[in-house]
């Protein structure tokens, strides 16, 4: 018999590192995401076109009527959009998370020798990516109509820091969601009800000051907000206060529960 | 000597309050091919997703390639290749890009996952679709490719779960091809199936699976052997014989079907107790018009053991 392309052992798998292999195996997974971003590119269109709406919805329709004091309304703004797009952004993650549970991905992915978290790091960075591109084209479009921001590049680098840690953190949430709500239709809502009141009970359109004191105990303290208003501050040059380090260990506390968390769900409950 | 590739002892499974898998004992022997036979619901993904360490057991152990699947997990995931009930193949990539990424997520260098790809393209008749993504591909062809996606790394043993459900018949036959030549290759298969006649046609030995329990085990002869043995046929030409043909056979197990002037006899041995037969019919002056060997079918081995039919439609919508 001639030798079969099936026959055992016909390949063997490369001897490397337990660590090598970590990044090998998210490193393919990440991979695998970004060619989604690109073979994808409506959905990349939608979740852009989103946020400019609301960004051009809030600057000439309900801008005007909201007083931000010596802050001109588009500067306020642009920190607000930002934040909220990249948390409704963040919802891909669970998105993605669902249909791969749907498809059986998952299964055929936890049957293989890899890393626990890798699928889940790979949407999670496929995000991230698409976040960046969000967020750059999001500012063009509020340097035309009339955001003037005061960053130093510096600053500049802060801003991106804190968005992608923020983005970064939110996905880990969204994964959990993925996981759990296990089919693409639910996942839908429960994104809307998270992402929701986190973003607009916030600082991201309206100064707080105004809000009723019950929403405004509850919007001043969240982690939106403090990301929102670091964001915001390094900008434009408002006061930074405590903002920027509440928003760290905010998001690196998130971080630390949801990703751990995230991995035991897919290793344990991830199937149907 | 036997040396088992697969070892399962007394493993069990609930969920919730529902006994899914209620004790299961069996080994497969390495080479060989085991079907896992049983209607929906019976446990067959179950019993597959413990194997592939997908599910942890509740109780009972089970080794694949000598690994423990609760213990060295990682040590089993190297060792298998799983194509579960669905087609989990990424949809918007590209059927190439979907096998060289499986190779190497199977820890396969670059180069080698790249030839794998090709390879196996060619082996399932998909090199000429290979860089269309795999949304435009028909429900066989994401079949053809999960298949593939499992035997990149060409692992030892391969969990097969229903792997030519919903399938059309050239996809179907492409599938047992490849599993004849996996095993002729040297791997061993577990798989799992609702036909008999894929049971029948592709396993080594059979385990019969209804309620979370093997209720019976053995070669494809074995099982039917159990139900019972092959049956000679006889129909008489004329109805005023049929009477007649039914006391000449009298004392052997026979069955009598008027309407059609058939008379069905159990046959215990060999060939010479058709001779003696068709002599007692001779004797008593009946004339014969058509003769039969019949050989229980798998579905009769079936509905002997179960009490049900193979296929319960009523539980096909399963959670």
């Amino acid at each position: 018999m001639s030798r079969s392309k099936f026959a055992i052992g016909s390949v063997k798998p490369e001897q490397r590192s337990k660590l090598y292999w970590m990044f090998s195996d998210s490193g393919v997974l990440i991979k695998r995401s970004l060619s989604h971003i690109v073979k994808n590119r409506d959905q990349v269109l939608g979740l852009t076109i989103q946020p400019i709406m609301f960004m051009l919805l809030f600057r000439y329709v309900f801008g005007g009527a909201i007083n931000t004091g010596s802050v001109s309304y588009v500067n306020f703004l642009v920190a607000g959009i930002l934040i909220q797009s990249a948390a409704f952004g963040a919802l891909t993650t669970s998105l993605s998370v669902a249909t791969d549970l749907q498809k059986g991905l998952i299964d055929r992915i936890k049957s293989l020798p890899i890393v626990g978290w890798g699928l889940l790091m790979g949407h999670v960075v496929g995000d991230l990516a698409r976040n960046l591109i969000q967020s750059l084209v999001m500012i063009g479009i509020g340097l035309l109509v009339g955001f003037r921001p005061s960053a130093s590049p510096y600053e500049w680098l802060l801003i991106a820091g804190i968005v992608l840690l923020f983005t970064f953190a939110i996905s880990w949430i969204a994964a959990i969601m993925g996981l759990v709500a296990r089919s693409v239709e639910s996942v839908q809502w429960m994104g809307f009800f998270l992402v929701f009141p986190l973003t607009f009970a916030s600082a991201a359109f309206a100064p707080t000051q105004t809000m009723a004191k019950w929403l405004r105990v509850f919007a001043e303290n969240q982690p939106v907000t403090h990301v929102i208003e670091a964001v915001r501050a390094l900008m434009i040059g408002t006061p930074i206060g405590n903002h920027a380090w509440l928003a760290a260990v905010w998001c690196i506390g998130i971080i630390a529960v949801a990703m751990p968390f995230a991995t035991h769900l897919f290793r344990k409950y991830g199937g149907r | 000597m036997t040396d088992d590739a697969i070892v399962i002892e007394d493993l069990r499974k609930n969920f919730k309050d529902v006994k899914v898998l209620e004790g299961i004992d069996l080994k497969v022997e390495r080479g060989t091919v085991l079907a896992l036979l049983g209607p929906n619901g019976a446990g067959k993904t179950t019993t597959i997703r413990i194997l592939s360490t997908l599910l942890q057991p509740d109780d009972g152990r089970a080794y694949i390639n000598g690994h423990d699947v609760v213990k060295d997990p990682d040590a089993v995931r190297a060792s298998i290749g799983l194509t579960g009930q669905y087609a989990a193949v990424d949809e918007l990539l590209t059927g190439r890009e979907n096998l060289e990424m499986m190779g190497r997520l199977y820890h396969l260098s670059k180069a080698d996952s790249r030839t794998r790809a090709e390879e196996m393209l060619a082996e399932f008749e998909l090199t000429d679709a290979a860089n269309r993504a795999v949304k435009t591909y028909s429900g066989g062809m994401k079949r053809r490719l999960d298949v593939a996606a499992s035997l990149i790394a060409a692992p030892p043993i391969l969990f097969l779960d229903e792997p030519t459900t919903g399938l059309d018949p050239r996809s179907r036959l492409k599938v047992w091809d490849i599993v004849q030549q996996l095993v002729d290759a040297g791997a061993t298969i577990f798989l799992t199936t609702q036909y008999l006649d894929e049971a029948d046609k592709l396993a080594d030995r059979i385990a019969v699976l209804d309620h979370g329990r093997i209720i019976a085990e053995g070669t494809a002869d074995e099982l039917k052997e159990k139900v019972g043995k092959d049956r000679l046929e006889v129909t008489v030409t004329k109805e005023s014989d049929f009477d007649a043909a039914l006391r000449a056979v009298e004392g052997a197990a026979a069955q009598s079907d008027p309407e059609e002037r058939r008379v069905s006899v159990a046959m215990e041995g060999g060939v010479h107790e058709v001779k003696e037969l068709l002599d007692r019919l001779e004797r008593a002056g009946v004339k014969i018009e058509g003769l039969a060997l019949h050989k229980p079918t798998l579905d009769d081995v079936f509905l002997h053991l179960t009490g049900h039919e193979a296929m319960e439609n009523d539980q096909v919508t399963k959670k």
